[in-house]
């Protein structure tokens, strides 16, 4: 399988006043197209940051990032705000809807980004809420719907541009037990059958079963790899 | 661009529809605007409105003549020997074999301002038989005009309204000299509308200035007719006088009377809207804070820093635009087309009507914009600045 993504010698370091913090020295990986990957690690391992890195929302401070076969990290501003909304659907922890739009409104908001009529957006909004099971909850706003409807909503606003690869930020961590299974369903589902390729920051291990690898990051390297039952 | 438009749109509507969450800054900052914008239309109307009325009393066919020199009419003096040969100057216009001109007295009585019973200065004019002709717009209302040679006045409506003791009927002593109050005249928008008017001879006795006048008002044939005897003036020696049309003097007394309160108007305004644009920048920058959380989400997605940026920009200008139209509806409903009285170049209380006219009503709608555009633009590079990164959004 080819690589979607494939992360070379990267290097990422933070200045705290005179102080200089490493959370990455000569980090590789390499994601394969179609994979569903969970990262799992203690606090301050570098999870977030390195969702930040793949995502286009940070810059590596040496190394490269290549997604597709294009190094990302030699865009700019500009070039990675666009890659990221053609490339890169996210999945928060606290859905991160907006709280004045419908869900319809907020699924709608990436294809804003695009050239689509608003009857094509229209059509893909509905289809993006239909695989998430939320058709019949288009016109409520995110204060009317269950956490649990909230998050599928954020799933449907996350793959609605059609992107190839899900980033998800502990996107159970709000949610009951019972509630986060029906969404890593659908997780499993978009990766299964849409062929979505999804990275998933977790600190719930039963959350990082429903993923095909399970990586632990700790102090800025991968220790642990292994496959998931 | 289509998809910036769009990203604008997107991020202008969800900050607008939310302006309700920020209720109390979002009003704060609404009246804070209208605070300013209404000083600002109270003296600029004020100004305009005095401006007006000054300016309005003046014909360009009309000379008014005073000593070379002399600012106002109280400092002036002609006398009557001045007069005559004046009268006798060509381009006068003459009603059978008179001349149509005006020796005038102005003096000072006390009156009392109806709304603070307080004293105030009179300006008590002494006009010639021909005085009434001189002024176009002049009309007995109440009432008849005085008879030459009795003490008999007419008072402007103007003056009746803002001051007391002056009803018509009334006798009343002004001096130690009883007069009666025989009529009230009506000189819209002039400065007339607020004098005393009686006989000249009469005045000059009973005001001891006999034979003195200070100005005199001459109907010329035409404007080209004053700047005629402008130089007939200058030509004869005997008459150290100066010769303006009536426009030209009450266009001077009003940039006189003006100038100070478009200068107030201005600096009251710029500070209030110094104040307004501070609550302005404030409630903005709340507003960022505030939504810092979604536009972190929104610049994760993909939506450009301009979105952030205009989206912020345009409520800070809807906000404002909002409290400059609160600030018009104030300025309408409480002093557009009211009457007040201040006092004039002469020293003498004069009555004028608050006025806004269109320039005022656009220099507020300027003003307001600025306040919008300052208040909005560095809380937008704010927004336009929130990092598009994770932990941010998940504040």
């Amino acid at each position: 399988m080819t690589d979607l993504i494939r992360l070379t010698d990267v290097e990422k370091t933070y200045t705290r006043g005179k102080e200089k913090i490493a959370i990455f020295e000569r980090l590789s990986m390499h994601i394969p197209q179609g994979d569903f990957i969970a990262i799992m690690g203690p606090s301050g391992s570098g999870k977030t940051t390195l969702l930040n890195l793949l995502g286009g929302t940070d810059r590596v401070t040496r190394g490269q990032i290549e997604f597709d076969g294009k190094r990302i990290d030699k865009m700019n501003e500009g070039q990675l705000t666009n890659w990221r909304a053609q490339n890169v659907g996210f999945i928060f922890q606290f859905y991160n809807l907006m709280p004045i739009l419908t869900a319809a409104q907020n699924v709608e908001l990436p294809l804003l980004l695009t050239n689509l009529s608003q009857s094509k957006r229209r059509e893909n909004v509905k289809t993006a809420l239909n695989i998430v099971g939320l058709s019949d909850r288009a016109r409520h706003k995110p204060r009317e719907m269950s956490g649990g409807q909230q998050q599928r909503v954020a799933i449907a606003r996350a793959i609605v541009a059609d992107p190839k690869l899900l980033l998800c930020d502990e996107p159970t961590g709000d949610l009951d037990r019972t509630t986060a299974d029906e969404v890593l369903g659908t997780l499993q589902l978009l990766n299964r059958d849409l062929g979505k390729t999804i990275v998933m920051v977790t600190h719930d291990a039963a959350a990082a079963k429903f993923a095909k690898r399970i990586l632990h990051l700790d102090k800025g390297h991968f220790n642990e790899q292994e496959l998931a039952a | 661009m289509a998809s910036l438009f769009k990203q604008v749109g997107a991020v202008t509507s969800m900050n607008v529809r939310s302006i309700p969450q920020r209720a109390a800054m979002s009003i704060a900052s609404i009246v804070a605007v209208a605070l300013a914008i209404s000083v600002l239309l109270f003296f600029l109307a004020l100004s305009h409105g005095l401006s007006q009325t000054v300016e309005g009393s003046g014909s360009n066919d009309v000379a008014i003549v005073l000593r070379d020199g002399a600012g106002a009419e109280l400092n002036s003096v002609v006398t009557r020997d001045q007069l005559n040969i004046i009268a006798q100057a060509p381009g006068v216009v003459h009603r059978g074999q008179t001349p149509m001109v005006s020796g005038e007295l102005l003096v000072i009585v006390d009156g009392k301002k109806r709304s603070t019973n307080t004293n105030a200065n009179m300006p008590f004019r002494g006009i010639g038989p021909e005085g009434l002709a001189l002024r176009h717009n002049v009309h007995i209302v109440q009432g008849r005009m005085f008879r030459p040679g009795t003490n008999e006045i007419v008072v402007g409506a103007g003056l009746l309204r803002e001051f007391s003791g002056f009803e018509f009927g009334r006798t009343i002593r002004l001096r130690g000299t009883t007069w009666q109050v025989v009529g009230v005249f009506e000189a819209p928008g002039t400065v007339f509308d607020s004098e005393l008017w009686a006989d000249v001879a009469v005045t000059q006795s009973l005001f001891n200035r006999p034979n003195v006048f200070q100005t005199m008002r001459v109907q010329m044939t035409s404007p080209a007719a004053v700047q005629s005897l402008k130089r007939f003036v200058h030509d004869d020696p005997r008459l150290q006088l100066q010769v303006l049309s009536e426009r030209e003097y009450y266009a001077q007394q009003a940039s006189q009377s003006t100038n100070g309160f478009t200068i107030i108007a201005w600096f009251l305004g710029v500070v209030m809207a110094i104040g307004a644009l501070a609550g302005a920048l404030n409630t903005m920058y709340a507003s960022v804070a505030a939504r810092s959380a979604e536009i972190a989400t929104l610049r994760i997605i993909g939506f450009s820093g301009y979105a952030a940026f205009f989206g912020t920009m345009v409520e800070a200008l809807m906000l404002s635009a909002l409290g400059g139209v609160l600030g018009l509806v104030i300025a309408f409903i409480a002093f557009n087309g009211r009457t007040t009285s201040t006092l004039s170049s002469g020293f003498t209380q004069l009555v004028f009507k608050f006025e806004l006219s269109p320039g005022i009503v656009i220099s507020a709608v300027v003003v307001a914009i600025i306040i919008g555009v300052f208040g909005g633009f560095l809380p937008g590079i704010r927004a336009a600045r929130v990092r598009p990164q994770l932990e941010l959004a998940a504040q």
